[in-house]
């Protein structure tokens, strides 16, 4: 095996990044991290994060999962993926999935700090049958999910939402606008049989401005949700 | 895309990380379970186990671990429990987890909203 290091798409870390800017002399336990110029590719978090949070963008290959993503987040968009070994089918029940021996998932991230104690992933992934095999591994504790739609492949997003609604995973449809759009949100309800206590947005992923309001209308309605559950319990 | 050096991934090479393991002992680990460096590499260290070290001196979520190593999600909980099992790391696991209602609470949505809007 060599060394794993030379595989990086950036030099390790020699040392990390000065913690403090120049020596003060009151100690400033809460002091935000010296920002400029991170070492790693993502910028570090500081030290009193300590939850962390997920929230899933659903959508077909090229629907601009990962350019949604680029626009909110505070680091370049990465990668990773999930693979399901035949030794993992059958203890994780994916019965479906026998005969086959690896199953591979690749997904997107990135990440937006919300607050000093929290914050929040953003995960584009794709909503491809295999992909959902392992979303109760991956997406278990997931706030919710926003399902990206391509006007001209809306078939792409039924097996999303039916899927969604399998998870009992509350979510929000949006739409991105490549260009002008043929059709009306109504009738893109109509075409995704959507109900109308799902909200369905427009959006243009490229804006960072659009795409934050789209995670807003995700968090308003999970809002909703959460607080018609308490008063209801 | 990049992602051919693990698609094209040679599974002898997962298993040897891994010392042959396929699966983490328990599923403690979460995609986002923030994990910090409690001591330093040492020399001898297996390369993934240092590598892991050195990036955690500020916490530092799984995925970002996996996709900075280049390593699957299942393969880095493996090497985590290692750490975490030593005390070499130590994991602040997401709330959510610890949830078994399908709704986050309404106090933690307020402050993911005010979060956003600061955007």
């Amino acid at each position: 095996m060599d060394s794993r290091s030379s595989d990086l798409a950036d030099p390790p870390p020699a040392d990390p990044p000065p913690a403090d800017p120049p020596p003060v002399d009151s100690p400033r336990v809460d002091s935000p991290p010296a920002s400029p110029a991170p070492s790693r590719a993502s910028l570090p978090l500081a030290d009193s994060v300590s939850d962390a949070l997920k929230i899933v963008i659903v959508g077909g290959f090229g629907v601009g999962k990962t350019t949604m993503v680029r626009a909110v987040s505070e680091i370049r968009p990465l990668s990773t993926e999930e693979t399901m070994t035949g030794a993992g089918v059958g203890i994780d029940d994916t019965r479906g999935l026998r005969g086959k021996n690896t199953t591979t998932v690749a997904f997107d991230f990135g990440r937006i700090t919300l607050n000093e104690q929290m914050v929040l992933y953003l995960f584009g992934a794709p909503g491809q049958e295999r992909f959902w095999f392992l979303w109760d591994r991956l997406f278990a504790g997931t706030l919710g999910a926003v399902v990206l739609v391509d006007t001209r492949r809306v078939t792409d997003s039924w097996y999303a939402i039916d899927r969604l609604e399998h998870h009992g995973m509350p979510f929000i449809v949006a739409r991105n606008n490549f260009g002008e759009p043929e059709h009306t949100l109504p009738q893109l309800r109509d075409a995704l049989s959507l109900s109308d206590d799902i909200p369905l947005v427009e959006c243009d992923a490229r804006q960072r401005s659009s795409s934050k309001s789209v995670l807003i209308s995700l968090v308003d309605h999970l809002y909703a949700l959460s607080t018609a559950q308490e008063t209801s319990s | 895309m990049i992602r051919a050096a693990i698609d094209g991934e040679n599974p002898d090479r997962l298993y040897t990380v891994t010392a042959g393991r396929s699966r983490a002992a328990d599923n403690a680990f979460d995609l986002v379970t923030l994990v910090v460096s409690e001591s330093e590499p040492t020399p001898g260290m297996q390369s993934e186990h240092a590598a892991i070290l050195r990036m955690c001196r500020t916490p530092t979520a799984l995925v970002e671990i996996a996709s900075e190593l280049r390593l699957p999600v299942s393969v880095v909980k493996i090497l985590l429990c290692d750490l975490h099992d030593t005390g070499r790391v130590s994991a602040r696991h997401p709330s959510s987890a610890a949830v078994t209602t399908p709704l986050p609470r309404p106090e933690i949505l307020k402050q993911v909203l005010v979060g956003l809007k600061k955007l």
